[in-house]
């Protein structure tokens, strides 16, 4: 037996899902040396910016790793939005930032040198091509926050001539490391010398171009994300416009028939519930659970005479033949109460027990006398009565006329 | 109707205005017994109006920006014990009604309600009872059901409810006033509102699986 009540929805609410997690790494914009980077780790891990600085040094001195792992996180950790608060850096600060950098360019060196005279040549061009591609992703990082201020979407490169000379300075830089690294590498015969000098090349290219790459990507994604929206939106509309807008005119029209505005408002806000919890009872499938059922039933009977039916389920199962006879019994019950007690409202209540369902379907209505039911009205002893006892189930009456009208019905489960 | 000498005192929170306007209009024109003291838009509105004014009773919307009305539950309670809350909402979930009487109402009713029925509603939770309509009372049935497979209970005390307490949340669900209860179960309408109100303490103090999920889905606990 699933334990639900009608109305449960398992729904998440979305306020509880924020800040569950820790917020992801952001370069910092304000107070950085080179990208950002040390001081969008140290935001992250809550330490001082000193000592991921001091870190990303001293691994630089083995074989450059600092280097790298800098050059990484630079790649692939956005920059913080505009709007975000900085914390603007000391001038203290900054000054120990530029000597750690020294400090850690010195220990490149040295340990490249130290590591022989031959791979002291490869490092030397190489860490030129770097600064190079430095000055060319952090032009680009420029560029990005000039587009985030201006809300302007196109422009890899920023305005400005400076912006040009820094960005054609940072590609001389790095054809200037290529081009010594190759110079250097002369002598070995001229196959490999070609394949070399193409594979650096291309290696030059991707380094200078990753900004463009990863500007796409974003673009990319952001466009996907746009269109997702505008495609929900869409939806949601469309929907509020059959539903929703459609049933306000009708009111509007209706207003001089308050019945009539009553079944309408009505029935549009169990089809808004339905649709915005939902539920998913559309008018043509068959429910298959128990509360659906009811749910449907008094649905139509709500349509169809213009009154409330206030309903409660406790606990739920799938239909079976018997169940759906005494769902139909009770909907019999309930088109009886809307006919004939002069209510505006019925109440409905089902409980799922192990081994019996109970409806009762109840009015504050007129109430009758049994004993003078005319002999041609069917309703009660055919629809309810020969209907429950066909499934082997009980149905119980009690009303006092002028107190209202309560039917019991009652069906044991079979199986389980 | 009632003993009352001076009229109920009440406080609206809803971020509806014309809401508000609504009921305010509704029960100064159908009753003596109620008098509408103040009302607030939003949960900052509503702490400060609350603590100004002092009402007897809150009517508390349970949707509103900031949290809602737990939120405001939250602030005033600990303050102002006297004030009692009744929640009136348009929502039917279950998280939500039940979140809301973990929070400390003293009563769930939706705006649906008849301003007759919503006037007794008030003048009872001034009065100390508890006010349970039919779908909050079916799902506190259905959230202290038996069901196999279910957490062992830790506290019989406030995770069961008497064979008697039962008896009436159904009479409830079904439909029934205090009264027809207490002639349908053979008691006195005081001991029926007393089995309420011992409904009402389980579901805020209970500790059982369902309740605190629904009350732990809206950050309760």
């Amino acid at each position: 037996m699933t334990a639900q009540v009608v109305e449960t929805v398992d729904r998440q609410p979305t306020a509880a899902r924020q800040s569950r997690y820790p917020e992801p790494v952001r370069r910092r914009r304000g107070g950085r040396v080179v990208a950002g980077v040390a001081g969008g780790v140290a935001d992250h891990l809550g330490v001082d910016v000193f000592w991921v600085r001091a870190v990303f040094a001293a691994l630089t001195a083995l074989n450059g790793v600092g280097v790298v792992a800098y050059g990484l996180l630079w790649l692939f950790v956005p920059q913080r939005e505009v709007d975000a608060p900085e914390r603007p850096s000391g001038s203290k600060e900054r000054q120990q930032a530029l000597g750690l950098v020294a400090l850690g360019i010195g220990a490149a060196v040295i340990s490249g040198l130290m590591s022989g005279p031959v791979s002291g040549w490869i490092v030397g061009p190489l860490a030129v091509a770097l600064v190079g591609a430095a000055v060319v992703w952090r032009e680009a990082d420029e560029a990005q926050r000039r587009r985030w201020r201006d809300g302007a979407r196109s422009g890899l490169l920023g305005s400005g001539r400076s912006a040009v000379v820094r960005v054609l300075a940072g590609v001389a830089l790095v054809a200037i490391g290529i081009g010594v690294l190759l110079v250097n590498s002369y002598g070995i015969d001229q196959l490999r010398f070609a394949l070399l000098a193409v594979v650096a090349t291309l290696g030059g290219v991707a380094v200078l171009t990753v900004p463009l790459w990863i500007k796409l990507i974003n673009d990319l994604g952001e466009e996907r994300r746009v269109r997702i929206r505008t495609e929900e939106r869409a939806e949601i509309a469309a929907h509020l416009h059959d539903s929703v807008l459609q049933t306000l005119a009708l009111i509007q029209k209706q207003s001089e028939n308050p019945r009539e505005v009553k079944r309408l408002a009505r029935g549009q806000e169990r089809q808004l519930r339905e649709w915005l919890y939902g539920r998913n009872v559309e008018d043509n499938t068959q429910p298959t659970t128990l509360s659906a059922a009811i749910a449907k039933a008094s649905g139509e009977v709500e349509d169809h005479f213009a009154l409330t039916v206030q309903q409660v389920v406790v606990g739920d199962c799938e239909l079976d033949p018997n169940l759906l006879a005494l769902i139909q019994a009770a909907r019999e019950a309930m088109v009886n109460a809307a006919k004939h007690a002069g209510v505006g409202e019925i109440s409905v209540y089902g409980e799922v027990e192990p081994e019996r369902v109970t409806v009762f379907v109840r009015d504050r209505g007129k109430g009758f006398d049994p004993d003078t039911v005319p002999e041609d009205r069917h309703g009660l002893a055919d629809s309810i009565r020969g209907r429950m006892d066909r499934h082997g189930g009980e149905v119980r009456l009690r009303t006092t006329p002028g107190e209202g009208t309560e039917v019991q019905l009652c069906m044991p489960r079979s199986g389980n | 109707m009632t003993g009352r000498e001076t009229p109920v005192r009440v406080f609206l929170v809803d971020d509806h205005a014309l809401f508000r306007a609504g009921v305010r209009a509704e029960l100064d024109s159908i009753t003596d017994e109620i008098d509408v003291v103040g009302e607030a838009g939003s949960v900052g509105e509503a702490v400060v109006g609350i603590n100004h004014v002092r009402p007897d009773v809150v009517l508390l919307d349970v949707h509103m920006p900031d949290g809602g009305g737990a939120e405001v539950l939250r602030q005033v309670r600990t303050s102002l014990p006297e004030v009692v809350f009744l929640a009136l909402s348009v929502s039917d979930a279950a998280e939500d009604v039940i979140a809301v009487i973990r929070a400390g109402a003293r009563g769930y009713v939706t705006k649906t309600i008849s301003s007759q029925e919503l006037v007794r509603a008030v003048v009872r939770v001034a009065e100390g009872d508890a006010v349970f309509s039919p779908r909050l009372a079916g799902f506190v049935l259905d959230a202290f059901a038996d069901r196999p497979g279910a957490a062992p209970i830790s506290d019989p005390e406030l995770d069961l409810l008497t064979p008697r307490e039962r008896d009436v949340l159904r009479l409830l669900a079904r439909g029934y006033a205090y009264k027809e209860i207490a002639s349908e179960l053979f008691i006195s309408v005081k001991t029926v509102e007393t089995h309420v109100s011992s409904v009402l303490r389980k579901t805020q103090l209970s500790n059982r699986y369902e309740l605190s999920r629904w009350a732990s889905d809206r950050r309760l606990v």
